[in-house]
């Protein structure tokens, strides 16, 4: 078993809290000192930093939210002079005002540590070739990853978002051995090149995914392995922590989060902590980062934390599958959908192909869902009842996940929206 | 022992949604590459149809119809020759029939040949069928040039 840092990734979790613990007074001390937004913050909640002795203190301290940082465009969240900025990265504002975050050359070191040390786990090192087919730029995606596979001591092909032909073809020329990308874009690379006569399996040297920036389900992983011979390692981080940070590890047995740079907490609905192992939204606290420290940052991402050793030895916890997120959900007719329930419903029939869609609206005082899934070559049978007949089977078994109605419509193959960056899985046409 | 023929012939399914211009583009192609269509049907649900095709060219309409990126398969179907008489398909459903083939679904064009029609049947027992007709003593074709 490769460890980047064994020392470090094998404390005892007692170690580790006794570190968090200290790195955490110090983190409130100094946003309590230098960031007017937390002082503000601290002070409306009636905390102050000497409050703050034990891990479990940290509930006494409010939680912040993405509207934080929009309201405080661009830089009202930074903790440090502009001079010690030596980087900033922007998360589109597809939702509104953009968000901005800045490093500072410790920050940056941070980050591209802790993807070292995910990218070891991973089984990746020296004599890999790494292809970072995320966007360059203003996403952390690119850069974060570029960093990460340097320091290994990796070969990084930095392709970027280029066209999906070119990506093929120099995967295969250069012997890329691992491919950075999100799942629907590497399913979609598949696609391509078998329509190129190209079978990624006996073909490519590829052997490894680092897949992340959506959501994906297990049925999901499974598909891109066994199409592409390959391995897929989960990667979790959103520019706010700094951006990908933290992956699986040859267990894929859920993704290792650092806990001597962060500290993850996972809280129920009303804010209040789960037990271990229970679902919750994650909610984390930046102990490292300088620039822009997050504390009690809630992500919307639904899953559980498990400190539990890893089969690999590794000590630190891990975030199990992101099971959705809290803005994800649906609500149709009363009942709470996620799309990776759907997801993972339909990767599970082999008739079905790789995209889907889904669609809600409203008939008179109805919620209708309908999931739109594209007909596959293997699947097209020249007896039309057979496509109905599926479209049933598909419907029922959702129906019997979801517990709702669900339409399924069979849609024309290419016609479905695929994408390098969040899949828009979901249109909600109801006017409420 | 009688030789049993495996004279099938190559029909085109394609799938299309439900909307205006599906099936114009899908011929479109087809025209732009000289293929001819010698019949067609189209069978639908509503919101999606499958459109069957028997070409002059089946390989080559695959081919293209793919490359402007539609759904289509190929499948075997029969194709029959047959007198152009009162009684002639019901001849050929009673021998089905009798024999407990289902016709999935069929449809026909006048054949080149003077007083003659092609039958274009699906089965639930496509062998059996093949088999049965060519002992009847029916004229199987392999292609529609």
């Amino acid at each position: 078993m490769e460890y980047w840092n064994p020392k470090v990734e094998r404390l005892s979790a007692e170690e580790l809290k006794q570190l968090q613990e200290r790195k955490l007074r110090r983190l409130v001390e100094n946003a309590y000192e230098y960031s007017s937004f937390y002082k503000k913050r601290f002070a409306a909640a009636g905390v102050s930093p000497h409050d703050i002795r034990s891990l479990e203190d940290i509930q006494q301290l409010p939680f912040t939210h993405k509207t934080d940082l929009r309201d405080t465009y661009p830089t009202g969240m930074f903790s440090v002079p502009q001079s010690q900025i030596v980087r900033f990265h922007v998360s589109s504002g597809t939702t509104g005002v953009p968000t901005v975050v800045g490093y500072s050359a410790n920050d940056i070191d941070v980050w591209t540590t802790c993807l070292a040390r995910s990218l070891t786990a991973c089984g990746l090192g020296r004599g890999d070739v790494v292809q970072v087919a995320y966007a360059y730029g203003l996403f952390t995606g690119g850069l974060g990853l570029h960093y990460g596979v340097e320091e290994i001591g990796a070969a990084v092909l930095p392709v970027g978002a280029g066209t999906t032909t070119r990506q093929i073809s120099l995967m295969k020329d250069l012997g890329t051995t691992a491919i950075a990308c999100t799942p629907s874009y590497l399913l979609h690379i598949g696609e391509v090149a078998e329509s190129m006569s190209i079978d990624i399996a006996s073909q490519t040297q590829l052997r490894a995914g680092i897949l992340g920036a959506e959501p994906w389900s297990l049925e999901s992983r499974k598909r891109i392995e066994q199409n592409l011979g390959i391995k897929a390692y989960d990667i979790y981080g959103t520019s706010e922590m700094s951006g990908p940070l933290f992956t699986e590890c040859s267990a894929q047995n859920g993704i290792h989060a650092w806990a001597d740079h962060f500290l993850i907490e996972i809280v129920d609905d009303y804010g209040g902590p789960v037990e271990e192992g229970e679902k919750g939204e994650l909610v984390v606290t930046t102990l490292s980062k300088e620039a822009l420290p997050l504390i009690r940052y809630k992500m919307g991402d639904i899953t559980s934390l498990v400190w539990e050793e890893c089969e690999c030895g590794r000590t630190h916890p891990r975030i199990m599958r992101i099971q959705g997120r809290v803005d994800d959900m649906i609500v149709v007719r009363g009942v709470n959908v996620f799309p990776s329930q759907i997801e993972s419903v339909l990767m599970q029939i082999p008739e079905v192909g790789d995209h889907f869609q889904i669609v809600v609206d409203r008939a008179g005082p109805m919620d209708v869902m309908a999931v739109k899934i594209e007909v596959t070559e293997s699947t097209l049978s020249d007896r039309i009842g057979a496509l109905m007949q599926l479209e049933e089977r598909v419907a029922k078994q959702l129906r019997d996940v979801l517990m709702v109605n669900a339409k399924v419509e069979l849609v024309e193959r290419g016609t479905l929206p695929r994408s390098s960056g969040k899949s828009q899985k979901v249109i909600d046409l109801r006017q409420i | 022992m009688r030789m049993v023929t495996n004279k099938m012939l190559k029909q085109i399914t394609l799938f299309a949604e439900n909307k205006p211009g599906r099936l114009a583009s899908a011929t479109k192609i087809l025209s732009e590459n000289g293929i001819n269509i010698r019949a067609f049907t189209i069978a639908d649900s509503g919101e999606f149809g499958i459109i069957r095709f028997v070409v002059d060219d089946a390989d080559a309409s695959l081919r293209h119809l793919r490359r402007a990126d539609f759904t289509v398969s190929e499948t075997k179907v029969i194709g029959l020759e047959m007198p152009d008489t009162p009684g002639a398909l019901w001849e050929i459903s009673r021998a089905l029939s009798d024999n407990d083939i289902n016709v999935d679904y069929a449809y026909a064009y006048a054949s080149a040949t003077p007083n003659k029609a092609i039958l274009i049947l699906q089965a639930s027992d496509l062998k059996k069928a093949v088999g049965l007709l060519t002992e009847l003593g029916f004229h199987l074709i392999e292609s529609s040039p």
